[in-house]
Formats: C-alpha cells, structure tokens, sequence
C-alpha cells in the first residue's frame, strides 16, 4: 500500500480528505504509483500529467524523504519507506507569489 | 415575474447571481470550484438549466464542469458513453481531455505558431477559454482553446474531438499570441444559416466556416493593425471581441486591439466605426437584445494602460450602428478608478428594458435594468471578473 499526499485542490476534485492510499503491482515507481492513482480517481488524470504527453505539468514535484523525484527517471524504484508505507509520496503544487 | 441568472468566471472561482425581473435585488452564490480559475460559465439556449463551466490552473490543468439544474450542482461529465465509473464510482476524466487532432482520417499535423520573438513555437494545449453551447442541441457544445483552436462535444462535454479545419488552416505559422495567449475567445453560432460559425482569435483574426466547422475562411479585409508587418495581412490581427444582433447576423460589430469595426455581409469586409469614441482600444463589444443597431462598448485607455481614461468608468453606446457614441456614467464611478473590463464580461438580457452587465478586474459586477442609461452594482469585492454570461429565464 503506497500513501499518497495530494495538493488541496487535486483532493477536492478527487473528493478526498487526507492521504490517499493505492496498490501497486511490481515495483513501485512514480509512474506505477500515478498509473494507479488515476485508475482509482479517474477525474485526476490531466491534472498531475499532461494528457497528451504523459509528463508531469511543469508547476508540479514528486517529493518523498526529503528526497525531490521531480527529476529522477519515472520507472525508477521508489524508496523503501514509500513502498513499505512508512512514508507518503508527496505531490507537491510549487508555491508562487510573495 | 422573469428570472435573471448571471453567471460570471473569475480568477479564483464561479458566482451565480440571480434576480427577479426587477433586478433591484440580487442573491449571489459561490464561489463554486474556490481558488480555480473559471475562464466562461455558458447556459445552453435550449436547456436553460444545462451550464457548462471551463476550470483552470496553472497547476493542474483544464478541467469541464457541468451543471443540470441551473448550477446549484455540478460534475465532471467524462464518463464516455457506454462506459462505467470506477466501482467507487467516481467519474472519468476524458471531459477534461482536450487533444489536437493529428489523425491521418479527419486531423491535421501539429505545427508552429509564431511567437512574441517572432520565432516558430510549437502548438501547445493550455486552456478553454470560451465554451458556446448549441442554439438547439444542450449536449452539444463548443469550446475555443490556447493554443488556438476549435473543440466540439456533442455527448454533453463527455469528451470533446478538434475541428482540425481550423488549426490546419495553413495561416497558423502566421498566428501569434496576445498578451493573453494564442487564444480563441469567440465562437457565435449563425441563427439563420445553417452550418454557419464565426470565430475570433488572439492574435490571428475572425474567421467564418459555412460548412459546420469543417473548413475555414480568414474574414479580415478592411481591418488595419499598424503593429504587424502588413497592416492589412490576411491574418494577424489582434481581434478582441466579435458580437452579433441574432436578427442581423450578416452585421458583426468587433472590438480590435484597436478600433471598432462592423461588417454588414458577414465578414467579406469590416468598415471602422470607432467616430467619436475617446479612445477605440478595449476588449468587450456587445449588442442590445431588441436593437440591432444599439451597441455598447468600455473604452479602454490603450494597450500598455489597461483602465479607463482619466480614471472614469463609462461605457459608451452607440445607437447608430456605430460612428456616434454617447458616454453611459450615471452609476459608475467617476474617478480613481483603474479596472479592466475583460473581452468575455460583458454580457446582455433579453427583457424589456434590455439589461446590460460587466465585470471588472476589480471584481465589481455592473448591472444597467435600463439599456445603459444607469448602472449600479451587484457586487463589488468579487476576485476579478474573467467572464459574464446572462440567462432570461420565464
């Protein structure tokens, strides 16, 4: 079971409170783990990646550990912590304005 | 007694305001979908509690919303036809799907518009910014886009398919964005002819299709931008708003980036009518519902200086098709006032006396029960006003 922290409007669109939870087959990764996502909340797709392209929107991170994924490859293994749910994957809206 | 309904976007949410016929007094509700921007609310003129609504983020997104019952309730329509929701039952999101059509049966490739560097920029989806439901049909509706471009549902905003014609047209190297965006921001479906549509885009002109959509004709002959290379390409232009007298629909009247235009044999050629206006720079033109001749415009002072002139808000209405205007103030503030009145928040009643509304940046929405002859306010601390639709209701 992966935990998944999402932006406050992205909970109100997906009608949730708090983190969300997903299972992922094989091994977990940002991909899997946004693949799964957007099977269980359908009404996100698009809205953390582009619809078309697949690629995460420009205004928009992967943190998990301290750790900013934004940049790693997306099939690549999530920390232990995330996959074994000691720790969330965060989605994280990048802060604007003063 | 009749029914007002106004439906206004602004930068962090939609608002419903509602009125008796009077419209003295005003019940306000929202802000539905807080925090998002709402580019265009639209009520479909055949199912007067059937709105759509474009969302938006920088961050997340295009989202449609859908209301049945007069926008009291709202949902994501993307669950295709045919098609379950989740077993939680949530819905799908293919009504937020909006992707150019680059299929080899009805697409047209991707290619590059020009950008503020006058260099080539690829097409990129970024927004709906207008969506014009059907004069007959509450499920089908059309939806302008940035970048540039035409989408059409016809399954109630299930998912949406690319007029290609348009975007493939073969000027689109020559489009550029406004200050805005590559933006289309006007769609006016012709009441009399069928298969007749009219679009206006930011910054590439007014085009006209007969055929439905499917082909494209550039309609620009007569328009002048000093701020393009030709003054009189064929396309280029800054158009910031086209509106039109459903009894006249060959007239179309336009606020350019600057002038005022009309044309009276649907676009094959624009005349000026700016006349008297003390400044012709602005972005809404709108019609009154009974006079086809009687326009209504908001000076804006120019295009680095987005508010009035000597900070006075004042409309100015043209009885005459244009070339005569006379200043509307009665109601509005006088002085220090520095708003912008948006191309989309503006709007018109169908009573007698015709009703006028906008919105401003400021987050005022203006009401005139009167034709324009006074204003009053409806709400003034609003986020500002992206957009103002009306529906007269029986």
């Amino acid at each position: 079971m992966i935990r998944v922290v999402l932006p406050a409007h992205l909970r109100a669109l997906a009608r949730v409170k708090g983190e969300v939870t997903v299972e992922v087959e094989g091994t977990a990764s940002v991909l899997s783990v946004l693949d799964a996502l957007e099977a269980k909340y359908p009404m996100l797709e698009g809205t953390i990646r582009d619809h078309a392209t697949r690629v995460r929107r420009p205004f928009l991170r992967f943190f998990a550990c301290e750790e900013d994924l934004s940049h790693e490859p997306v099939d690549a293994p999530l920390p232990e912590a995330v996959v074994n749910g000691k720790e969330p994957l965060l989605v994280i809206g990048a802060i604007a304005g003063g | 007694m009749s029914t007002v309904r106004l439906l206004v976007g602004t930068r962090k949410g939609a608002f419903v305001l509602t009125s008796d016929g009077k419209r003295e007094r005003w019940d306000v509700s929202g802000p539905h979908f807080a925090g998002w921007e709402i580019y265009h609310v639209k009520g479909s003129p055949a199912d007067a509690n059937r709105l759509y609504g474009s969302q938006t983020s920088g961050w997340f997104g295009q989202i449609i919303q859908r209301s049945d019952d007069g926008g009291k309730t709202w949902f994501q329509p993307g669950t295709p036809p045919g098609e379950t929701t989740t077993p939680e039952g949530m819905p799908k999101g293919d009504s937020n799907k909006f992707t150019y059509d680059t299929s080899a049966e009805t697409g047209k490739p991707l290619t590059t518009h020009q950008w503020y560097d006058g260099t080539q920029h690829p097409w990129e989806f970024k927004r709906v910014w207008h969506l014009e439901p059907s004069l007959s049909d509450p499920d089908t509706v059309y939806a302008g886009v940035e970048d540039a471009a035409l989408f059409r549902t016809t399954n109630g905003g299930r998912t949406w398919e690319e007029l290609s014609g348009l975007r493939g047209h073969g000027t689109g190297p020559k489009w550029q964005p406004g200050a805005g965006g590559m933006c289309l921001h006007t769609i006016l479906l012709d009441p009399k002819v069928k298969g007749r549509m009219f679009i206006a885009i930011s910054a590439a002109g007014a085009f006209r299709s007969d055929d439905a959509g499917k082909t494209w004709k550039p309609i620009n002959r007569g328009l002048k931008s000093q701020y393009i290379p030709g003054p009189e390409a064929e396309v280029g232009h800054c158009v910031h708003r086209i509106a039109q007298h459903k009894s006249r629909p060959d007239t179309l009247f336009m606020q350019k980036h600057w002038d005022v235009m009309r044309t009276d044999n649907a676009g094959e050629s624009w005349q000026e009518v700016s006349g008297n206006l003390p400044t012709d720079f602005g972005f809404v033109i709108d019609v009154h519902a009974h006079e086809p001749e009687t326009i209504y415009v908001v000076p804006i002072k120019s295009d680095s200086e987005h508010y009035p002139l000597e900070g006075k808000l004042r409309v100015y209405r043209s009885k005459t098709g244009g070339n005569e205007w006379e200043e509307l103030t009665r109601g509005l503030p006088q002085s220090n006032c520095f708003v912008n009145v948006l191309r989309d928040a503006m709007a018109v009643d169908s009573l007698d006396k015709c009703g006028i509304y906008f919105g401003t940046t400021g987050g005022q929405v203006y009401a005139s029960a009167d034709a324009g002859d006074s204003w009053a306010p409806i709400v003034r601390d609003l986020p500002a006003v992206l957009s103002v639709e009306v529906q007269t209701l029986p």
